[in-house]
């Protein structure tokens, strides 16, 4: 039976299971090009340094990418295994991109990483790096797909609701693939992996420079990643997601929800950089306000309002009762009635059925709610703002922070300054965290905000999941928490480890922990343990 | 739309089809050989050979599985949806063992202590086995039926519970399945490891065959004997909208044995999986690998059509509510979807192919000890 609280856990589970794979795909994003890169220098000048490297990160690369896959698995099996109403309701459309997404670049990447690690001295360097190329493709098509996937998710586009086969069924697969929403996320996000993979390089890199080992190894890593960050820490910012807030009403009321923009006010909006939302009185204490920001991010232009919230509950409760009608008009349809004239009637209001189906978590019936229930159901249509306030602004907190250090390290290290700026040597060091942290509250931005609904105005969250027990939901989160922390720990463990061992680990003889005497003898075992 | 909605529902049902062939071909050999590993390697160097034959492999030879999967959802969501909940704990059961894959192969080799080394070759064991013995055992509960009703808006419930799953004949599905992968794991080890490893394999790769054979027989024994199965008495048109509850369905004796008198050529398949099977035993013992991967992988395609063609055209049936049951007519997605899942399966499934093959191509030959251990990138 489907309760508040299998809804929940649903929820709960699905949370936890993103975002522990979104710790690990960013990574596994941006570091494959910084291979691409390092090993094509090495193709064009034949200096074994970037040969050494595209290794070296490579072998961190790979204990990453292990874990992506396997938090990877959960999320497609999770579909079927908890979201099964979901699943029927829009397979159709939501099925395809994930397909395809298989077919055409999770193939690629996977086969290719194999000769990645296992081809060196099978391969010429250029066939190898054309496998290296073949494998970060690979990768960046499959963020592709799965954003178009989840894009659509966002705003449905290019779907209609048949009443006949009760799901949602594609009308124009080029509308599902060129959605604005779902190309401004690639976008957003694939270059978020590239500064994630870049401050990976940078923090490690600047650690050795800090220890004063591997210096060749260590500058010309942390040239790489300097400047491949900063050029993708500018497009984060700049392609930004903000030119998709203006498309779809979910869009709207998640950037309401964002600003905690209570009342629509006259155009230009004012931006809200700090304040305390209070979602009982629905206004923001002590805000502080930048005017004008907002209707320029939001609208690019200085005479169109942002929609406040109270004016958008008001216009979801009128699609509700539209939605009630719809909903009558569907029982009909599917118990026999199809005479033409009920079949134009549902068409007129079907747009508003989903809007309805929110009425369900009240009353099995939707057409006999009482006013009560759809002014919760309205209410309902707005996510909790102050989760969304404050993931947004740490977002947009580490974004910046992470400009001034790509944009320092790569001023320090054109102009050869870098070793002797040992204290922003350690501040890289320690900014290590900071692409996570932002990837992982732009999730919560982008899914948390697109609350009740699984998809934008069609199918709440809460009809999406599966008839199972709630008992079930508690075996298997409890079972995902501690596999993947467990993992996670090892993943960790392990990339600590490999990260100190520097480029040694490759056993070429030519690195800090097989030459330097006093240091052998406590590296041996260590070494001896790399032997993998 | 290039081809009618009909037509390409039919090739859907041969395409899903087409994707688990090519994820038990593929998959099954690295799955087997992770059930072989902690008997077949005596020793770390060993047992790094057998993890190495598959190493530049297994990924992507999981992503068969994974298409397999996403082409459920576009293709057949209704069966997706069904079939995924109603085994939640037989998936979380395949989904926790495959955990085991990417960390299993990837961390084992990096730290030296045997005891780490000792728990990823077990975790490698269970990522190969678990899998192998559900996906036969979900075959079985398929013939069985499934406890499963659709109400009037299409939600599915589950009636059954995970216990039911375990019948006397899914499990003899799930020893020919396990039986069936671990023999496709030995015989690629004999083809591509190092002695000792290899001769141990040959005889191991006997054993399983054998078993796989008479479980074979075993389950078309009980199948014989009046096992009921399911007789479609009236169905909307097989290019209409898709809509499960529109057919009206019986439980009959020797339901899963009618197709095999309407379309006599179908018994092919059951007489094929005998014939080859016992051809790669004698291969197997000639050492004739190369040769006995091939017929094994044509056993296995039989064995695969024998439970598919026993089914048609159904793909999830309900014993217990037979009207719900889901056909490959009235589970499909619309003709849209199909068709565009078509183009793209007839694009990139070639393509596939192709790399696949030259990645087999580059890393061919024995994998030894002193390969091993001059890549520092190895497992």
């Amino acid at each position: 039976m489907i309760t508040e609280e299998v809804v929940d856990l649903s929820r709960l589970q699905f949370a936890i299971t993103a975002l522990y794979h979104f710790i690990f795909v960013p990574l596994t994003l941006g570091l494959a090009f910084l291979l691409v890169i390092m090993e094509s220098v090495y193709v064009m000048t034949r200096k074994q340094v970037y040969k050494d490297m595209t290794q070296f990160w490579g072998k961190l690369f790979g204990i990453n990418f292990a874990l992506g896959v396997t938090t990877g698995l959960t999320m497609e099996f999770q579909f079927g295994t908890n979201w099964a109403y979901y699943s029927h309701y829009v397979g159709d459309v939501f099925g395809a991109p994930l397909a395809i997404e298989g077919l055409m670049a999770f193939f690629l990447e996977s086969t290719f990483i194999g000769l990645f690690f296992f081809g060196w001295d099978r391969l010429s360097p250029r066939r190898h790096l054309m496998v290296t190329f073949l494998m970060a493709l690979g990768s960046n098509l499959s963020a592709l797909w799965i954003l178009i996937a989840n894009g659509w998710m966002q705003n449905p586009v290019g779907a209609e609701f048949s009443y006949e086969t009760m799901r949602m069924e594609m009308t124009s697969f080029a509308e599902l693939v060129f959605n604005p929403v779902a190309q401004v996320k690639f976008v957003h996000t694939v270059a978020a992996g590239y500064v994630t993979g870049s401050m990976f390089v940078l923090s490690i890199s600047a650690y050795y420079l800090l220890k004063k080992r591997d210096l060749p190894f260590a500058r010309r890593s942390f040239a790489i990643a300097s400047a491949f960050g900063l050029a993708s820490i500018l497009s984060v910012i700049v392609l930004g997601d903000e030119s998709g807030y203006e498309l779809g009403d979910v869009q709207k009321t998640k950037l309401a929800a964002i600003e905690a923009e209570w009342h629509t006010h006259p155009a230009p909006a004012s931006f809200t950089l700090f304040g305390i939302p209070n979602q009982e009185t629905q206004t923001t204490d002590y805000a502080i306000k930048i005017p004008y920001a907002l209707g320029i991010i939001a609208t690019r232009s200085l005479d169109q309002e942002v929609t406040g919230i109270k004016d958008l509950i008001e216009q979801h409760e009128v699609r509700i009762r539209n939605g009630m009608i719809a909903y009558g008009l569907l029982t009909k349809l599917r118990g026999g009635q199809t005479d033409d004239a009920t079949i134009a009637a549902f068409e007129e209001v079907k747009k508003d059925l989903g809007y309805g189906l929110l009425l369900k978590r009240y009353t099995e019936n939707v057409v006999d709610a009482t006013e009560e229930q759809i002014k919760a159901a309205a209410h309902d249509t707005i996510p909790n703002v102050a989760p969304l306030f404050w993931s947004f602004r740490v977002m947009v907190a580490c974004g910046f922070a992470m400009l001034l250090i790509f944009a320092l390290a790569f001023y320090f290290n054109a102009t050869r300054r870098l070793e002797s700026k040992r204290r922003f040597l350690r501040i890289v060091t320690l900014a290590l965290p900071l692409p996570w942290i932002a990837a992982e509250t732009g999730w919560v931005v982008a899914e948390y905000g697109r609350q009740p609904w699984s998809i934008g105005e069609i199918l709440p969250v809460h009809l999406s999941t599966s008839s199972i027990e709630a008992s079930s939901l508690y075996t298997s989160i409890g079972a995902i928490v501690a596999f993947y922390t467990l993992l996670l720990v090892i993943e960790v463990f392990l990339m600590v480890k490999y990260a100190r061992l520097g480029p040694s680990a490759l056993h070429t003889g030519r690195y800090h922990f097989e030459q330097n005497g006093e240091h052998s003898n406590q590296a041996k075992p260590e070494i001896a343990g790399g032997a993998a | 739309m290039i081809l009618d909605y009909e037509t390409l529902k039919l090739v859907w049902w041969v395409l899903v089809g087409v994707l688990l062939v090519g994820f038990m071909i593929t998959d099954g050999f690295d799955m087997g050989a992770g059930i072989l590993l902690p008997f077949l390697g005596k020793n770390d160097a060993e047992r790094r050979i057998i993890i190495n034959t598959v190493g530049p492999h297994w990924d992507g030879n999981q992503v068969w599985f994974i298409t397999a999967g996403g082409a459920l959802f576009a293709a057949w969501p209704a069966v997706y949806a069904v079939a995924f909940s109603s085994f939640y704990f037989a998936m979380m059961l395949v989904l926790f063992a495959l955990f085991f894959r990417p960390v299993g192969f990837d961390y084992r080799s990096k730290i030296a202590d045997p005891r780490w080394r000792s728990t990823w070759d077990w975790g490698l064991f269970i990522s190969g086995a678990v899998p192998a013995l559900v996906f036969g055992v979900a075959f079985g509960n398929l013939l069985l039926g499934v406890d499963f009703y659709l109400d009037d808006f299409l939600r599915p419930h589950y009636t059954g519970s995970f216990f039911d799953l375990f019948h006397p004949f899914a499990l003899i599905c799930g020893v020919v399945s396990l039986s069936m992968l671990a023999a496709h794991g030995a015989i690629w080890l004999q083809m591509r490891a190092d002695q000792p490893v290899a001769d141990r394999a040959g005889k191991a790769g006997l054993i399983m065959l054998v078993i796989m054979l008479i479980a074979f027989a075993a389950g078309g024994l009980v199948l014989l004997n009046g096992m009921p199965g399911l007789h479609i008495d009236m169905m909307p048109a097989k290019d209409a909208l898709p809509n499960p509850l529109n057919k009206q369905v019986s439980v009959v004796d020797n339901g899963w044995l009618a197709n095999y008198q309407t379309y006599s050529w179908m018994i092919a398949a059951p007489i094929t999986a005998f014939i080859t099977g016992l051809l790669t035993l004698l291969l197997v013992k000639a050492r004739r690998s190369g040769l006995a991967f091939a017929t094994h992988s044509i056993t296995m395609t039989a064995i695969i059509c024998t439970a598919a063609f026993s089914l048609f055209p159904f793909v999830l049936p309900s014993l217990s509510n037979p009207n719900s049951s889901l056909t490959l007519w009235d589970a499909a997605s619309s003709h849209l979807t199909l068709n565009v899942m078509f183009i793209a399966a007839m694009i990139f499934v070639p393509i596939i192919l192709l790399y696949t093959l030259w990645t087999y191509k580059v890393m061919w030959g024995r994998v030894t000890s002193k390969q091993i251990e001059g890549n520092p990138l190895a497992y």
